[in-house]
């Protein structure tokens, strides 16, 4: 165990990952020997050579078109998008390709050993385009995975475990907490099932779900109102695509009462789809209308982003308005 | 810092390319002769024959089963016809192991390979025997086996793909390279640049193939960019080029073939640029006759690339009158029994609506199925394709 933030964990991953198996790949803008604006890939070209950590071209949808290429050869990509704010010229190669190879191809190519790793959220004044979370446009995109971890240990395991699955995952990272999230990582190899959510607090009177840098935000809102009584239980999705229905709905079917919040937008964001499908599966167990605290529907503000954001104190709010419904 | 060591000059001073007119290569004329300083490239009597018949393969496929779209057997089909030597020439030069990603006019570099006209039939009626399980439109086609990728509609995809790909096969030093396809009208993608670009910076073993056919479906070349064809923008990414008569299978052959060497033992992409013409139509969705005129359309049935390797071919002694005539009827009677027999094939299992999203079907996606299959026994005279196969599971 060593003692990381979650950028060093991030870089870890990566490290360890590359020592494994030379066909792992990092590459992307400022990547090489800079190591990355945020310095994910800190001294992996120094040490695995500039063949297997790069800089490419400022150019998003050749980043990920070179990848799947690489991919569907066998080998492991990781490319870093250095905004998840600047993912959308690469959307078509996302969606049209990383996304459909394998079944467009009947199984005969696939692009499972693509990771796109790319920092997300607001909280850190980066004003329209250096605080998008742009979740929900791939969500709506079946073939992806779509991952985010909440802290270094998460990070590191749920990273590796992205490179190894054999589908194309985007791994959005949470770079609010970049340096302010820190904890024990193990130093070995470790990874963190996909595709499941994990309960971090227990609780009887109402579910509180988010993912990434929001479970902080959710932690704060709920020692608020442990404080006032209310017993909160707490979900990580981890995973949103494809996402662990069966968690959220078991912990539904106990306390009654669902919270989701998340950064973006609140229409069309993927609160939606969770509330949508949670009515269907706990109609009868619901005991008030499932809560979405979410960014509003403006495009990301500078100035007014704590007004804007779903802080802890609109969180707590809605707990508070799911149990006293 | 820049990269750029250029003169100094103090006045403005513009320019704009012009010096840079780039020729086109040939060695056949019409008639099968080579031009009087050409000299042919090393093609023995083997390959030149495996090369002829993939031409006429591609040519009377392309016939049948437009007709049979017209016929109303196929949804949809695409030609490759008047670029078969381009397309083709280009294929044979290759190493067998290379990597092909093509955009969707590329059949014949398919039929070189080896592609049954019983796998060309499987994908284009989508039974259960076509290797993409029935999920995308006709021509579609793909082959693990033959090293040739899987097409994807979206255009110029494949082309940044292509460079990755080769980046790879350079990092596994297999000796071997990729070869992408692309229209010229697809060259305006930003893909396209981006491709080249990263291939460059990177010195990649690539070559990009440009079929020039004078028509993005009715956009005309003139229309699609100011400049004198695709080739000249190599040179701002710093990229060995050359521009072939497209309707030359020997220029094609050569030309692919000292691009190959420049990629594989250099390391130096390559692009080359194809002049031809789309003698059918973009697709059996589309009409020539609103755009183009019959006589533009004569001028280049004029030069027909199969007519001229076939001149070549009998000028050497190597094919016959007789020769033709067994082959063209052998491939037609065979084209039209595969045909009726891919036709008959059932279509693909109802399960692989769902298979293949990922390595394995997801629980929320299992669950759809299991209300889909419930679904169709309900209606099962509605669902003819798919009924038996709703019978079991939940």
């Amino acid at each position: 165990m060593t003692k990381m933030n979650m950028l060093q964990a991030i870089n870890n991953a990566l490290d360890t990952a590359m020592a494994e198996n030379e066909r792992v790949l990092c590459f992307g803008e400022d990547v090489g020997v800079f190591g990355g604006v945020f310095r994910a890939t800190s001294n992996l070209q120094q040490k695995y050579g500039k063949a297997r950590c790069f800089n490419t071209p400022l150019v998003e949808q050749g980043i990920i078109g070179f990848a799947n290429g690489l991919a569907a050869q066998g080998s492991v990509p990781v490319a870093e998008i250095q905004f998840a704010d600047y993912i959308f010229p690469a959307f078509d190669q996302i969606v049209n390709e990383s996304a459909k190879f394998r079944y467009r191809s009947g199984n005969l190519f696939d692009v499972g050993g693509l990771t796109i790793r790319a920092p997300y959220g607001g909280g850190i004044a980066g004003g329209l385009y250096h605080s998008q979370s742009p979740e929900a446009y791939f969500a709506h995109t079946p073939g992806l995975k779509i991952v985010v971890p909440r802290n270094p240990h998460q990070a590191k395991g749920l990273l590796l475990a992205a490179i190894h699955d054999p589908n194309p995952t985007l791994f959005f990272e949470p770079k609010r907490l970049y340096r302010a999230s820190v904890g024990e990582v193990p130093d070995e190899d470790y990874r963190l099932p996909l595709g499941e959510a994990e309960v971090t607090k227990e609780g009887t009177d109402v579910t509180i779900l988010g993912w990434g840098a929001q479970m902080e935000v959710i932690d704060q809102a709920v020692e608020r109102a442990e404080k006032d009584g209310i017993s909160c239980e707490v979900i990580d999705l981890r995973t949103i695509l494809p996402w662990d229905v069966e968690t959220v709905a078991n912990s539904v079917f106990k306390t009654g009462r669902l919270v989701v919040t998340h950064e973006a937008p609140l229409t069309g964001g993927f609160a939606g789809e969770i509330a949508a499908t949670i009515q269907e599966r706990c109609f009868l167990y619901l005991e008030s209308p499932i809560a979405r605290v979410t960014g509003m529907d403006t495009p990301f503000p500078l100035v007014l982003e704590k007004e804007h954001l779903p802080n802890h104190l609109k969180v707590y709010e809605a707990i508070r308005a799911s149990v006293e419904f | 810092m820049t990269t750029t060591k250029s003169k100094v000059v103090y006045s403005p001073v513009f320019t704009d390319g012009a010096e840079f007119r780039i020729p086109t290569f040939k060695l056949l004329k019409q008639d099968g002769k080579l031009y009087k300083s050409a000299k042919a490239p090393d093609l023995d009597k083997d390959k030149a024959l495996r090369i002829y018949r993939a031409m006429v393969t591609t040519r009377i496929l392309d016939e049948r089963m437009l007709a049979a779209q017209r016929q109303g057997r196929l949804s949809f089909y695409m030609q490759c016809t008047g670029e078969e030597a381009a397309v083709i020439g280009s294929a044979a030069a290759l190493d067998d192991g290379d990597m092909i990603m093509a955009q969707y006019r590329e059949q014949g570099a398919l039929a070189y390979r080896g592609f049954t006209i019983d796998e060309f039939m499987n994908q284009l009626f989508g039974n259960e025997m076509d290797y993409g399980k029935g999920r995308q439109m006709p021509v579609h086609y793909g082959s693990k086996k033959l090293n040739y990728m899987t097409i994807s509609s979206p255009l110029a995809t494949q082309i940044p793909q292509a460079a990755g790909y080769a980046y790879g096969q350079k990092l596994r030093g297999e000796g071997l390279c990729t070869v992408t396809y692309f229209g010229e009208g697809a060259a305006s993608e930003g893909d396209f640049h981006a491709a080249l670009n990263m291939a460059a910076v990177h010195r990649v073993p690539v070559i990009f193939l440009c079929r020039n056919n004078g028509y993005a479906i009715s956009t005309p070349a003139a229309e699609q960019f100011a400049a004198d064809g695709v080739a000249p923008r190599a040179y701002g990414y710093k990229m060995d080029v050359i521009r072939v008569d497209g309707n030359d299978i020997l220029a094609m052959y050569q030309a692919t073939q000292e691009a190959r060497k420049l990629a594989v033992e250099h390391n130096r992409p390559v692009l080359i640029e194809a002049m031809s013409y789309r003698l059918a139509a973009h697709s059996s969705s589309d009409d020539p006759s609103g755009y183009r005129s019959k006589d533009e359309e004569a001028v280049w049935r004029e030069k027909d690339p199969i007519l001229r390797m076939r001149l070549w071919l009998e000028s050497k002694k190597w094919w016959s009158e007789d020769d033709e005539k067994q082959l063209q009827e052998n491939m037609r009677r065979e084209v039209l029994e595969t045909m009726k027999r891919a036709q008959k094939r059932p279509p693909p299992p109802l399960e692989s609506l769902v298979s293949d999203v990922y390595d394995e079907v997801p629980p929320a996606l299992a669950e759809q199925f299991d209300k889909l299959k419930a679904h169709i026994r309900r209606y099962p005279d509605e669902y003819p394709k798919s009924a038996e196969h709703a019978k079991g599971g939940a």
